[in-house]
């Protein structure tokens, strides 16, 4: 079996703020992670590997500094790593990104489908949630999402939970499958002092769009139908009256009942 | 090397570096440079460059301008008309964000102009009557539907054959779809089917009837306005080649009209052959206790500065005697207090409130995302500098365990 993870390296967005002066992003001091969703993709890929002896590879697209990932991820215990990365990839959007990652994913593979590719269930820096479902599409392969537990067989034949908005889906199904894999799925491992050092003299395949064999006219800005047009700061709405209540707690009570009773809030 | 979008005359640039400050991706930077008597200019790196032109309206000197590729597009674009909403239902119930879009869609149509219809795309088994006129009610001009034995529950991979199957017959110019579990996951493998580009969890939609740059014919393009980056940097993203232009929406960012039982439509049935289902839904399961945090009316919200799960249980008398619920911030889920599903913000749910009390949440950008919908803000926390006071119509500065308490006791009294 082998099992293909799709993560991606993204700023720490929690930390990233807009420089009020200049309405642009401040970038300094911000740090490069994985993608946190990814981490739990990268543990169920672990999982189904410890389990049943599968081939795990994992894929980042993305500038050469992304490599610091995949070591990441050969210590905690992949099998190989593939750097999708070339100046001609920048710009995509997740029409691009997914054609690219799935000509990428099918190079890996040596020309073949991987039983199953794993991805997070979206990206902290777009959000979007697009490229798995994307890549799924290009590879030809069935669809599962928000997948919160995973229970494989040998044979291919799997269960999962899926959480949907009415509540969590039982859905069963065959390999091959692309799956987006949600927080809750599992608390990912950390790598060993053993793995690490492996993970350092690792080999890395670095795949470029001649490598993977790329249209050119799809990859990159050019073959991305979405184009942003504008960025702005986000509409800041003023804030109202400001109680302070540090010395006496019941001046902050009596202003929120006052306030709830002005608009009706209580009976 | 890619080629970059944008092009920087070495010869006008006078290295006053507005253009590196009005990026908002750090695309820009000086480089050492034998052009000027400043010995720098400024160059851009093709890789970070989104094409949003900021840097060709913050220069001074017109030294940068943009340049327009031969990109590929969509074929005989001007066939696509009509704006689409995905109809998406449950059990016969269709979701309230359907309703919100084709309420969105009848502002649209007009910005549009005449010939513009509105269509909602159904899938289904069994569907009634009543769901189909409801859509019709809502602003649908036209309900396309598609009921089939192998729709009756959500399969990602039937759904994306049936919508794909609908979009190279009729050509829609615009599809919205509610940034539900169901809209997420499904269609954004129909924009990858259809070959077209997909915005995601649009918070502001807006039509522009413009010439096309590349083929001077006119046509409309959809702004879609979404927050990036975590909801610190706005964007407005448009897909002006190919068609068609896919958006999705989370519930309550627009409003939903009442709907117009004196509306008419046509009912169209489509007999579509379709793939069989890829995976099979053995059950679902609920939980009981399952809240729907986006539909309530009160919302008392604990975040980081509840410091255990113990303190979230004065929360829920608090909700309580407001007749409301329990939300939490991202911290109180991270740290355990609260289940995921009653998270408030950009990876939780977004909630429009008429009221929303917060305990000790400072505020993050992703946080003040999710509360935008919300009529009344009152915010108690801390820090006097905390951003939520920002956002709050009444800001308390104090310590959240003497004012809960109280709060709780002045409530109680009332009561009594």
């Amino acid at each position: 079996m082998h099992v293909v993870v799709c993560i991606k390296q993204v700023p720490d967005t929690t930390n990233v703020r807009i420089n009020p002066k200049t309405n642009t992003l401040m970038r300094e001091g911000v740090e490069s992670i994985i993608n946190p969703f990814d981490e739990y993709a990268l543990e169920e890929g672990l999982k189904v590997k410890d389990s049943l002896g599968a081939r795990l590879t994992v894929v980042t697209m993305g500038p050469p500094q992304a490599t610091v990932i995949l070591r990441e991820a050969l210590a905690r215990g992949a099998d190989d790593a593939v750097l999708v990365s070339s100046r001609a990839f920048g710009g995509a959007d997740t029409l691009a990104t997914s054609y690219t990652i799935s000509m990428a994913i099918r190079k890996a593979c040596g020309g073949k489908t991987p039983d199953l590719v794993l991805f997070g269930k979206q990206a902290i820096d777009g959000d979007t949630a697009q490229v798995g479902p994307g890549v799924s599409e290009f590879l030809d392969v069935p669809l599962v999402t928000y997948v919160q537990a995973l229970r494989l067989t040998a044979d291919g034949a799997y269960e999962v939970d899926s959480q949907m908005d009415d509540g969590l889906h039982v859905v069963q199904g065959k390999l091959p499958a692309v799956m987006t894999v949600v927080k809750e799925a599992s608390t990912p491992r950390f790598a060993s002092l053993a793995g690490w050092m492996k993970a350092a003299k690792a080999p890395i395949t670095v795949l470029d769009e001649k490598a993977i064999e790329a249209d050119p006219i799809r990859i990159g800005l050019k073959g991305s139908p979405t184009k942003v047009v504008t960025i702005f700061p986000p509409p800041v709405k003023g804030g109202g009256e400001k109680v302070d209540a540090r010395e006496n707690a019941a001046d902050g009570v009596k202003a929120i009942v006052e306030f709830l009773e002005k608009k009706g809030l209580v009976k | 090397m890619a080629d970059a979008p944008i092009l920087i005359d070495s010869a006008k640039c006078m290295g006053c570096q507005k253009c590196v400050k009005g990026c908002g991706f750090g695309a820009l930077s000086m480089v050492d440079s034998t052009a000027n008597k400043l010995g720098k200019i400024a160059a851009v790196d093709p890789s970070a460059c989104k094409a949003c032109y900021a840097c060709v309206k913050a220069c001074p000197f017109g030294a940068i301008s943009e340049v327009r590729q031969k990109i590929y597009g969509t074929e005989n674009i001007e066939e696509y008309k009509n704006i689409w909403v995905f109809a998406e239902q449950t059990n016969g119930v269709v979701a309230e964000v359907v309703y919100e879009l084709l309420t969105k869609a009848i502002e649209l149509k007009k910005e549009r102009g005449e010939g513009c219809k509105i269509a909602a795309a159904l899938l289904g088994s069994n569907l009634t009557d009543e769901v189909k006129q409801s859509l019709i009610a809502a602003g649908a001009d036209i309900v396309y539907v598609v009921d089939d034995p192998s729709l009756k529950d959500y399969e990602a991979n039937v759904y994306v054959d049936a919508v794909a199957q609908l979009v190279a017959k009729h050509k829609p110019e615009v599809i919205l779809a509610g940034a539900t579990a169901i809209g997420r996951a499904f269609f954004a493998r129909v924009a990858v089917k259809v070959r077209t580009g997909l915005t995601a969890d649009c918070t502001m939609l807006k039509v522009e009837n413009t010439e096309n740059k590349d083929t001077g014919a006119m046509q409309m393009l959809l702004h879609q306005t979404r927050p990036a980056f975590g909801g610190n940097i706005m964007a407005t993203i448009m897909t002006p080649n190919h068609r068609p232009q896919m958006a999705t929406v989370r519930p309550k960012v627009f409003k939903k009209a009442p709907p117009d039982a004196s509306r008419t439509g046509e009912i169209l049935a489509e007999a579509l052959s379709l793939i069989a289902p890829q995976t099979k839904l053995l059950k679902t399961v609920t939980d009981p206790d399952a809240i729907n945090i986006a539909e309530m009316e009160i919302l008392v919200a604990g975040g980081r500065g509840l410091q255990k799960a113990e303190n979230f249980k004065q929360l829920f008398k608090l909700a309580e005697l407001l007749g409301g619920e329990v939300a939490c911030s991202r911290a109180a889920v991270d740290a355990g207090w609260c289940p995921v599903g009653r998270q408030v913000g950009q990876t939780g749910k977004m909630v429009a409130p008429k009221l929303y009390l917060c305990f000790g949440i400072s505020g993050a950008i992703q946080h003040l995302e999710g509360i935008r919908g919300a009529d009344t803000i009152i915010a108690i926390n801390n820090d006097p500098m905390a951003p939520i006071f920002g956002v709050a119509d009444l800001g308390i500065v104090g310590d959240l365990f003497e004012i809960i308490p109280a709060l709780i006791k002045a409530l109680e009294e009332r009561k009594a």
